[in-house]
């Protein structure tokens, strides 16, 4: 399976302070990939360096092309979404613009209209507050309109930065859910962040460890989930 | 370094005081009218040091300091033109008048940072032609005709012209007032007050009086564009509403950036410059008219907002401190 | 009553105008942070085009088009050029920037122009148009106009995806770059829209206030009255803003007037409109600065 996004040497930094070191990592094709780590170790920054939102240096490669230092909106039109931490919703904007804006550069109305009723179908619950500000959404529903307009994206590559953040436990295993129906039914490929080790270590095929902006681990989730340090770190037993 | 520059500016005063004595000996080169153009070109000085002191030293913008060179202007004109005030005399009740109006100003101003800030002094600056024209203040202000004055008289039968004696009052104005605002700033409260514009958090977390400071510092700067309005209502004999439009606003603007922010020469560079602008435009004018051929009427104006984008991105120290940093360089350099 | 009936009208036409203005101004403040002091200097720089297009030969409404459309592109340009460079200098530096495009813009017209009083006409018909004693053809022509301007830009900011996206852009620049927005060319569009409404203003008022290089500094001060009052990041409240300060302003002309025939005490006047504006500024700035209507946000966390 060839990697859909190469990542090696990535420093990145924000104004003088270096906050990764020669991260370096692969996204299988189809996968869901996790980043584990404790706070500040660069799991967002990491996200961030890929959609060029932070200063970096190194290379990263999205399907054999280079997209180190393209503007963060040419990134996202290779298709790659990213759902960036605390719940990435234009808040004044309603459910169905926020949607639409991820389409707004596509001229034919039936294909952006198709794209909202597949969309739809994972989320029936935004449907119903299809004219509501999302501002007025609760958490979960933002969580959940963030990840429907990355999929109007039709991205090949989702990043998502923590999107069990502040959720409710019956809330986040119904987004985790669908998340798995998206990869496995939209051949999406997912880069995970998750602060939850135990729940993205579920959901994932493959996992790396960061630590203080460095790469320490990594391995299929299986393998990663019963090594010792892991389990004391990040899973609690 | 400070031993240094100070036996410089030393010279420079001491020069500017004898200089205007040799106008027997060299009358061409030691005219009236360039007497009376340097003495503008020294108001300007003081009204720009009083924005300086405003923005360059406490942070605070201000666009709208024509207002208060207005109100010491017209302080000055009116305590002349109807109690007969002799015009010495009225310098210390402007500055008096403009404290108190800057400071007032101040209050509001405490709660605007930024470009409200700098809204709000814009605003003042575009109504204060049509404040001067209040009806019930006609009596007083002459409306939209203005107040016509008398030049100051040469005193004590001193051998002197009327130009030479505005010079020299001007000068030691001028002299006092930078001397005055260069002790202040070395003082404690100077430390303060630039201790607000840099780290304003700060500031307020060492117990320095943040509003109290602010406050005062408008009405400082406003006392020092005043006294240099009221100078110029003494200078030019005459004071009407629609020569402190917004443009003269500008003109300090041009002269605090041209200078450097936050620099005392500067000011004193910064003052020279926009009035050797504004009366070249004339010359430039015509030669873009007569030489060139073209058919425009190229204003000061054009020069200035030109300038003041292209110091923004060449040299954001303003001309003074670039060429401060270039002079650093080349000795640096040998 | 008939006098006062026109005084509203008549209000309502210098609100229309300064509605325009304020609007131009929200729409660059909400996306960039900044107040365009020369706003009012273009939108006067584009009604002289419009003047040198009509003296070359063309029809008011071919000139109002061509200087509207010019508008854009210099605005564009400007944003492009001058603006995008210095986009994280600090607040000082853009002021400046913004006054000198002020300067400029006012000595070049002086230059080109001249500083001479010009007539400026009025496209609307005195015969059909108006309603007579209440409101002059002029006058119900501008806001008729700009009422026709603000319902575009309303249908275009709501319903076309474009406009979305410079909302979006507007709202939020990092997250829009997310969706593939493109911001800095959002924020080059709403500059050229804002100097397009600009000169829309500039050519309605030229007729009543005369076409001279000065033409708009008092209007512009109306205009950041009007944004204010309506909370200076809110477009919609900028036109409600306009409307309000222009019958205010001929209100407070009108009472003092009538005071003054009443008592024979002169208090205010046409003289002290701007004075008027001016206060308001300050009272909104210092008081209420999120405007009269606040900005409605609901939020639930």
């Amino acid at each position: 399976m060839a990697a859909l996004l190469e990542v090696s040497g990535l420093k990145a930094f924000y104004g003088q302070t270096q906050s990764l070191y020669d991260v370096g990592f692969d996204i299988p094709t189809g996968g869901i990939t996790t980043l584990l780590g404790a706070n500040g170790a660069g799991k967002t920054t990491t996200l961030r360096a890929i959609c060029n939102m932070v200063r970096t240096d190194g290379t990263i490669r999205f399907d054999g092309k280079n997209i180190r230092g393209m503007a963060t909106e040419e990134i996202v039109r290779q298709r790659i979404a990213h759902v960036p931490e605390g719940r990435g919703t234009f808040t004044t904007l309603t459910v169905d613009e926020n949607l639409r804006i991820a389409a707004y550069t596509r001229r034919d109305k039936q294909g952006v209209k198709d794209e909202l009723d597949r969309v739809f179908a994972y989320f029936p619950r935004l449907k119903e507050r299809i004219q509501q500000q999302a501002g007025t959404l609760s958490g979960g529903e933002q969580q959940m309109l963030a990840i429907a307009r990355a999929l109007m994206l039709k991205p090949r590559l989702m990043l998502l930065d923590e999107p069990s953040f502040g959720l409710a436990p019956l809330i986040v295993q119904e987004i985790f859910r669908i998340l798995r129906r998206i990869n496995e039914e939209e051949k999406v490929s997912i880069l995970l962040v998750e602060q939850n080790a135990a729940l993205a270590l579920d959901l994932a095929t493959h996992a790396y460890v960061l630590e203080t902006g460095k790469v320490v681990m990594s391995g299929p989730s299986d393998v990663v989930k019963n090594d010792e340090n892991v389990r004391k770190s990040y899973l609690g037993y | 370094m400070a031993s240094t520059s100070k036996k410089w500016v030393l010279g420079i005063v001491v020069l500017a005081f004898v200089v205007p004595l040799l106008k027997p000996i060299f009358p061409d080169a030691i005219s009236d009218y360039r007497l009376f153009l340097v003495s503008t070109m020294i108001i300007a000085s003081i009204a720009v040091l009083g924005l300086n002191l405003l923005t360059g030293f406490n942070g605070q913008f201000s666009l709208g300091h024509g207002a208060f060179y207005a109100v010491g202007a017209y302080t000055a004109a009116v305590l002349m033109d109807q109690l007969n005030v002799p015009y010495w005399a009225t310098i210390p009740a402007a500055a008096i008048v403009c404290f108190i109006v800057g400071y007032l100003f101040g209050l509001p101003a405490l709660k605007l940072e930024g470009h409200y800030l700098a809204l709000a002094t814009f605003a003042l600056a575009l109504a204060v032609p049509q404040i001067l024209k209040y009806k019930w203040l006609e009596g007083l202000t002459g409306g939209v005709q203005g107040i016509v004055l008398m030049k100051p008289e040469v005193p004590f039968g001193l051998p002197l012209t009327e130009d030479q004696w505005l010079y020299y009052f001007c000068l030691v104005v001028m002299v006092i007032l930078f001397w005055a605002a260069a002790n202040m700033l070395n003082s404690r409260s100077g430390r303060a007050m630039m201790a607000i514009r840099d780290q304003y958090m700060a500031a307020d977390t060492m117990g320095i009086d943040t509003a109290l400071y602010k406050t005062v510092t408008f009405g400082i700067s406003a006392a020092y564009t005043g006294i240099a309005g009221a100078l110029s209502a003494s200078a030019i004999a005459f004071v009407a509403p629609d020569s402190f439009n917004i443009f003269l606003s500008i003109k300090f603007l041009i002269g605090l950036v041209v200078g450097g922010i936050g620099s005392l020469t500067g000011s004193v560079i910064g003052g020279i410059f926009y009035v050797l602008v504004d009366n070249s435009a004339q010359a430039l004018s015509q030669f873009v008219k007569n030489d060139l051929g073209l058919p425009f009427d190229l204003s000061a104006y054009t020069v200035f907002g030109v300038l003041l984008i292209a110091i923004i991105y060449l040299m954001p120290m303003g001309i003074a401190g670039g060429l401060f940093m270039a002079w650093r360089k080349i000795r640096g350099a040998r | 009553m008939e006098q006062f009936l026109q005084q509203i009208a008549s209000g309502l036409a210098n609100g229309a105008i300064y509605a325009c203005v304020a609007l131009a101004l929200v729409m660059i403040y909400v996306s960039t942070d900044h107040i365009n002091f020369a706003q009012g200097e273009m939108a006067m720089f584009s009604t002289y085009l419009s003047w040198q297009l009509m003296t070359w030969g063309l029809s008011f409404w071919a000139a109002f088009i061509l200087a509207v459309a010019l508008s854009f592109v210099m605005g564009v340009v400007i944003e492009r050029l001058i603006l995008r460079p210095l986009h994280s200098a600090p607040v000082l530096s853009i002021i400046v920037v913004f006054i000198g495009l002020l300067a400029i813009f006012n000595s070049v017209a002086g230059a080109i122009w001249s500083y001479l009083i010009k007539e400026y006409p009025s496209p609307f018909p005195k015969s059909s148009f108006g309603i007579a004693g209440v409101i002059g053809p002029h006058q119900l022509g501008v806001v008729l106009v700009t009422l026709i301007v603000l319902g575009l830009l309303f249908v275009f900011f709501r319903y076309t995806p474009l406009g979305l996206a410079m909302r979006a852009a507007a709202q939020n620049p990092q997250m829009a770059r997310l969706v593939g927005v493109r911001v800095d060319w959002m924020l080059a569009l709403g500059w050229g829209l804002a100097s397009s409404i600009g000169a829309v203003a500039g050519i309605m008022v030229a007729h009543i206030v005369y076409l001279d290089p000065n033409m708009m500094a008092g209007i512009l001060l109306y205009a950041f009255a009007s944004a204010l009052v309506g909370g200076i990041s809110n477009p919609a409240g900028a036109v409600a803003g306009g409307f309000i300060v222009g019958v205010l302003e001929n209100m407070v002309a009108y009472a003092g007037n009538q005071i003054e025939k009443a008592t024979g005490i002169y208090i205010i006047g046409n003289g002290e409109k701007l004075t008027v504006a001016l206060i308001i500024v300050i009272f909104v700035l210092t008081v209420r600065p999120a405007g009269l209507f606040g900005r409605v946000v609901v939020k639930r966390v």
